[in-house]
C-alpha cells in the first residue's frame, strides 16, 4: 500500500503533504500538552518495534501463504492516536529513505493513508467506542478486528483516489476500486487477527500498558478533532478539484507556482515572463490530471495527449529516438569517464 | 528470517556509504535534501506520454553515484527491488489504452508508452531517494530537518526510532530463530502463537524502552537530542544547488534529446 513517487503528480503529493503536516502539527501540540518526557523514547522504541515486527511473517490459515503486520492500529492502541500517528510517520520516513518503500513526495500520501485513517478515524470512532464499555477478550477481538479492517479499507480507498487524481495510470475508477478494496479486505482481516492476538496477550500479561494509553487519550477533546478531520478532508477534496481545474486551464505554470511558492508574482507581465509563458504554453507544465474519461470524452483527451507527445510525425519521432539514445549513451559515458579518472587518481596517491 | 538480516544489512550498507568522504558527501545536507525534492518534483511533473524528454534527467543519479564513489550494483539492485510494485499497477495501462501511434515505422500502443514512463519515473525517483541517504546519512539529514524548522520532538522521535531499529531487529531475529527451531518446515508463525510471540517481543520492547530512558536520564537527557552546531551553507553548496536547479529547469522546458536528435539527423541528411 506504500505509494511510489512515480504514481503521483506534484499537486496531489503537495496537497497530501500539507494535510499530513497539519495533522502532525496538531498531534505534536497534543503530546506536548501532556508532555511526559518518557513518552518520546517509548515512541521511538515502539516505532522500531513495529518496523521490526513487519519482518515477522505470520502464516495465514488455509492459504499456505503468509502476511505481516502493518501496525497503524497497534500503535494507536498502545501509544494513543497522537503519538501513534507521529510514530507511524517516522517509520514511513525511514522506510522511504532506506528501502525506497514509498517515495519522498508520496510520503504525505502514505502517512495519511496508513496513519490518519487508523489513528484518527478507526481508533476513536470504532475501537474506543467498543472498548469504552470495559475490557474483555471478546470486546478486544471485536474492536481491534473491526477497526483494523475499516482503517485499511479507508487507506486503500485513499490510494485509489490519490492515484486517479494524479492521472499516471489508465486504470478506470471502478476497476481500481474493485481491485484494491477486496484485496485489502483480506489483508485487513489478517491485520485485525494479528492485532487482536497481540493486544489480548499484552492486556493479559501487562494490562496497565494498554489501559494507560487509553486513559491518556481520554483527555483529548473530541470537538477539535472533528474540526481537524473536516479540514483535512476539505484539503484533500480541494486538491482534487484543483487538479481538475488545472487540467482544463492551460495556464498551469503560474498556478502551480502559486501553489508551491505561495506567491503570484510570476504573472506574465514583462518580457521574460511573457517569453516563459509562451514556452510554457507549448510544454504544458502539469501532466493532465484527467480521470479515465467515458467514451465521448475519450477523443478529446486523446487529442490532448497527442499534443503533448511531440513526436507524432515520423520526422521528429526519429529525432527523438536518436537523441534519446544519444542522451543515455552520453550519461553512461560521462559516468564511466569520471569513475575512471577517480580510480586513476587514487592509484597515483597510493 | 533471512528477510530481517537482509534488511539490517541494507540499512547498514547505506549508512556505511554515507560515511565516505567525497565531494558529494561534503555538500551541505540541507542542500542535498532540497536538490532531491526539486528533482523528484520535476521528474514527477512530466506528462505521462513524455518519455524521451525525461531521459536527460538520468544525468543526476549517474553523476551523484559516480562522484560519490558509490557501488553501482547494490544501489541498482535496490531500485529493481522496488520496480515490481510499479509494474503491478502500470502493467494494466497497455490493457486499458489501446490507441496506437506510429513512431519511426513502429506501431506502439499508448498504453505501453505510459507504462514505460511510469517505470522510468519510478527508477529515477527511487534512485534519488536512495542516493540522498547514501550520501548524507540519517544524523545529518536530521540536522537538515531541524534547519527546516521541523519540530524538535518529531526529529528526536525519528532519530530514536532509527537508532533502535537495528537493536530490535536483532531481537526479533533471535526470537524467530528460536521459534523456527521448535517448528521446523513451517512457513510463517502459526496462528496459535501470533499473540504470544509478538506480544512477548512488545513487552520486552517496553521494558527495554524503560531501561533506555533511565540510562538517558542518567546521562543528562532533558528532552533534547544534541546534534551540535549547524553547519553553515557555503557558497559552493549554493552553487551545487543552483547548478542542478538550472539543469532540471532546462531539461523540463526543452526536450533536449529531440533537439540533439534533430541536429544529428539534420547533419546526416
Amino acid at each position: 500500500m506504500h505509494m511510489a513517487d512515480a504514481l503521483i503528480s506534484p499537486v496531489v503529493g503537495g496537497t497530501m503533504w500539507a494535510a499530513t503536516a497539519g495533522v502532525a502539527a496538531y498531534s505534536m501540540k497534543k503530546i506536548q500538552d501532556d508532555m511526559d518526557e518518557k513518552k518520546i523514547p517509548l515512541m521511538g522504541v515502539m516505532g522500531a518495534f513495529v518496523f521490526a515486527a513487519q519482518m515477522i511473517n505470520f502464516s495465514i490459515p488455509g492459504t499456505g501463504s503468509s502476511g505481516h503486520l502493518g501496525g497503524g492500529m497497534l500503535l494507536a492502541i498502545l501509544l494513543g492516536p497522537y503519538a501513534g500517528f507521529l510514530t507511524m510517520a517516522s517509520i514511513l520516513v525511514i522506510q522511504a529513505l532506506f528501502f525506497a518503500d514509498g517515495g519522498l513526495l508520496a510520503l504525505g500520501c502514505n502517512v495519511f493513508n496508513l496513519g490518519f485513517f487508523t489513528c484518527f478515524i478507526a481508533y476513536p470512532l470504532i475501537y474506543k467506542r467498543i472498548m469504552g464499555k470495559g475490557y474483555s477478550p471478546k470486546r478486544i477481538f471485536g474492536a481491534a478486528m473491526l477497526s483494523a479492517i475499516i482503517g485499511l479499507q479507508l487507506g486503500a480507498f485513499g490510494v485509489v483516489l490519490e492515484t486517479l487524481f494524479s492521472g499516471k495510470t489508465e486504470l478506470p475508477f471502478g476497476t481500481f476500486v474493485m481491485l484494491m478494496q477486496p484485496i485489502h479486505l483480506a489483508i485487513g482481516v489478517v491485520e485485525g487477527l494479528i492485532t487482536t492476538a497481540i493486544v489480548t496477550f499484552v492486556w493479559k500479561a501487562r494490562p496497565e500498558i494498554i489501559e494507560k494509553a487509553a486513559l491518556g487519550e481520554a483527555l483529548g477533546s473530541i470537538s477539535i478533532k472533528k474540526v481537524l478531520a473536516g479540514f483535512a478532508i476539505a484539503a484533500v477534496i480541494a486538491g482534487g478539484v484543483f487538479s481538475w481545474f488545472a487540467s482544463t486551464n492551460p495556464d498551469g505554470l503560474e498556478w502551480s507556482m502559486f501553489k508551491t511558492a505561495g506567491k503570484e508574482e510570476l504573472e506574465a507581465t514583462d518580457g521574460i515572463h511573457q517569453k516563459l509563458s509562451e514556452i510554457q504554453s507549448k510544454t504544458a507544465f502539469l501532466p493532465d490530471y484527467s480521470f479515465k474519461t467515458p467514451e465521448n470524452e475519450k477523443e478529446q483527451s486523446a487529442g490532448e495527449g497527442e499534443e503533448s507527445w511531440p513526436a507524432v510525425n515520423s520526422g521528429t519521432s526519429i529525432s527523438g529516438l536518436v537523441g534519446g539514445g544519444m542522451t543515455l549513451a552520453l550519461a553512461a559515458f560521462t559516468g564511466m569517464t569520471i569513475s575512471m579518472i577517480k580510480r586513476r587518481k587514487k592509484k597515483v596517491i597510493v | 528470517m533471512s528477510n530481517i538480516m537482509n534488511s539490517l544489512y541494507n540499512m547498514r550498507l547505506l549508512d556505511d556509504l554515507a560515511r565516505k568522504e567525497t565531494f558529494i558527501h561534503r555538500i551541505h545536507p540541507l542542500v542535498k535534501l532540497l536538490t532531491t525534492v526539486i528533482y523528484l518534483t520535476v521528474v514527477v511533473s512530466f506528462n505521462r506520454y513524455e518519455i524521451i524528454g525525461l531521459f536527460p534527467l538520468i544525468f543526476y543519479p549517474v553523476l551523484v553515484l559516480v562522484l560519490a564513489e558509490l557501488p553501482i550494483g547494490p544501489i541498482f539492485r535496490r531500485i529493481l527491488l522496488v520496480e515490481p510494485f510499479i509494474i503491478g499497477i502500470g502493467i494494466l495501462n497497455p490493457l486499458f489504452d489501446h490507441q496506437v501511434f506510429i513512431l519511426g515505422g513502429l506501431t506502439i500502443s499508448r498504453g505501453w508508452v505510459t507504462f514505460f514512463s511510469v517505470f522510468l519515473k519510478c527508477g529515477f525517483t527511487v534512485a534519488a531517494a536512495l542516493l540522498l541517504i547514501a550520501t548524507t546519512g540519517m544524523d545529518s539529514l536530521a540536522s537538515a530537518l531541524r534547519m527546516l524548522k521541523i519540530p524538535r520532538l518529531f526529529v528526536l522521535q525519528l532519530l530514536l526510532t532509527y537508532r533502535y531499529i537495528s537493536v530490535l531487529m536483532e531481537e526479533v531475529a533471535r526470537t524467530l530463530r528460536a521459534y523456527s527451531l521448535r517448528a521446523p518446515q513451517q512457513k510463517g508463525v502459526h496462528r496459535s502463537a501470533w499473540g504470544s510471540l509478538a506480544g512477548q517481543i512488545i513487552i520486552r520492547t517496553f521494558e527495554r524502552a524503560q531501561r533506555i530512558y533511565q540510562a538517558m536520564c542518567l546521562r543528562g537527557f532533558a528532552g533534547e537530542y544534541n546534534i551540535g552546531d549547524y553547519r553553515k551553507i557555503k557558497a559552493s553548496d549554493w552553487a551545487y544547488l543552483a547548478g542542478w536547479v538550472l539543469f532540471f529547469a532546462v531539461a523540463r522546458i526543452y526536450n533536449i534529446p529531440v533537439m540533439i536528435g534533430s541536429l544529428l539527423t539534420g547533419v546526416v541528411r
